[in-house]
């Protein structure tokens, strides 16, 4: 495959097997879930991301993303 | 002036509460209203990708009337502590931290020797930590070794309402620790509260005391006062405890004596 092609990846997303079209980035891949990148954290194989990386982290093939926000807690 | 601070921030209230276990977030934005509390935390969770519907909890606290402390909530080893810490550090954009590294399903006590590792790992990454501990006051002389911002020993098991039961061992914390001591987890209704800071705990951190009463925004209130009064009196200096009584009214000039 050549690089940038898009096609169908699977991905690991919060645990399970997650098909999308791609590689694309961290950004586009929060706009493609409707996910407000402000509200949330990333983690992107094992390495949490600034917001900032978030438009240069690519997601490819066999990936592992956690996309975490806060929740009531005490 | 009796100023509270954390790491060399000042807070108004010396009560920290809670966002979960509320019947509905309008519930919990009258209950945070009526506390008083200018810090509340929050957990750490996967954002539900099937189902977006849910609301954010963000749109009903506003930050910039309280302050955000992430916890590590549900966390039982140092790497799933140190992964939480730092997504809760890039979700809220804050560098500080209720560490909680949990040894025990049932009871939900730390687990000691990983909570200090991790308090290690995470001041060492620049984190303000306060770790959730055991009522043990020479774990949470470890903890400032390691240089925790602040311990927080519990009162109680986590949501058990049973109030302080170990009130010697949140007395010798207070004198042993050069941090402040929050009394976090246990307290069940206002008494329990103002004990806690009759015994001289600097703050007390609670979620289910308010959540679960009957009426959360009069629970909050009430302990938004408990903390107060019980901060007064540790500041007041109570008379000391005798086995008899002590006449309040004059002995001499009695009529008929």
């Amino acid at each position: 495959m050549l690089p940038g092609w898009i096609t169908t990846v699977t991905i690991t997303l919060n645990g399970d097997p997650f098909d999308l079209s791609g590689p694309l980035t961290v950004s586009e891949l929060l706009t493609a879930l409707e996910i407000d990148a402000r509200r949330v954290a990333v983690e992107h194989n094992l390495v949490v991301l600034k917001r900032a990386a978030f438009d240069g982290a690519i997601v490819r093939e066999g990936d592992q993303v956690e996309i975490v926000n806060f929740v009531g807690g005490g | 002036m009796d100023t509270f601070s954390i790491a060399g921030k000042t807070f108004s209230s010396r009560l920290i509460i809670g966002t979960g276990k509320y019947s509905s977030h309008a519930v919990m934005v009258k209950a945070h209203e009526a506390s008083g509390a200018d810090m509340v935390t929050v957990a750490v969770r996967r954002v539900n990708i099937a189902d977006r519907s849910k609301e954010s909890l963000l749109d009903y606290i506003d930050t910039s009337k309280y302050f955000l402390l992430p916890n590590t909530a549900g966390c039982y080893t140092v790497d799933d502590a140190v992964r939480t810490a730092r997504l809760g550090r890039e979700a809220g954009l804050s560098h500080w931290l209720k560490l909680e590294v949990i040894g025990d399903e049932r009871t939900l006590f730390p687990d000691n020797e990983a909570l200090i590792e991790a308090t290690r790992v995470l001041v060492r990454e620049g984190f303000v930590v306060l770790p959730y501990t055991s009522d043990d006051p020479v774990v949470c002389r470890k903890l400032e070794d390691a240089g925790a911002a602040a311990v927080m020993p519990l009162g109680a098991p986590i949501g058990s309402g049973l109030g302080i039961q170990n009130p010697n061992n949140i007395r010798i914390i207070r004198e042993f620790s050069h941090v402040p001591v929050i009394v976090d987890a246990g307290v069940g209704t206002a008494s329990d509260a103002a004990f806690a800071m009759e015994l001289g705990a600097d703050g007390v951190l609670m979620n289910t005391a308010i959540a679960g009463a009957q009426d959360p925004a009069a629970m909050a209130e009430a302990m938004k006062f408990a903390v107060r009064a019980g901060r007064l009196a540790y500041l007041a200096g109570r008379i000391p405890r005798k086995l008899y009584a002590t006449a309040s009214s004059p002995v001499e000039g009695l009529v008929g004596r």
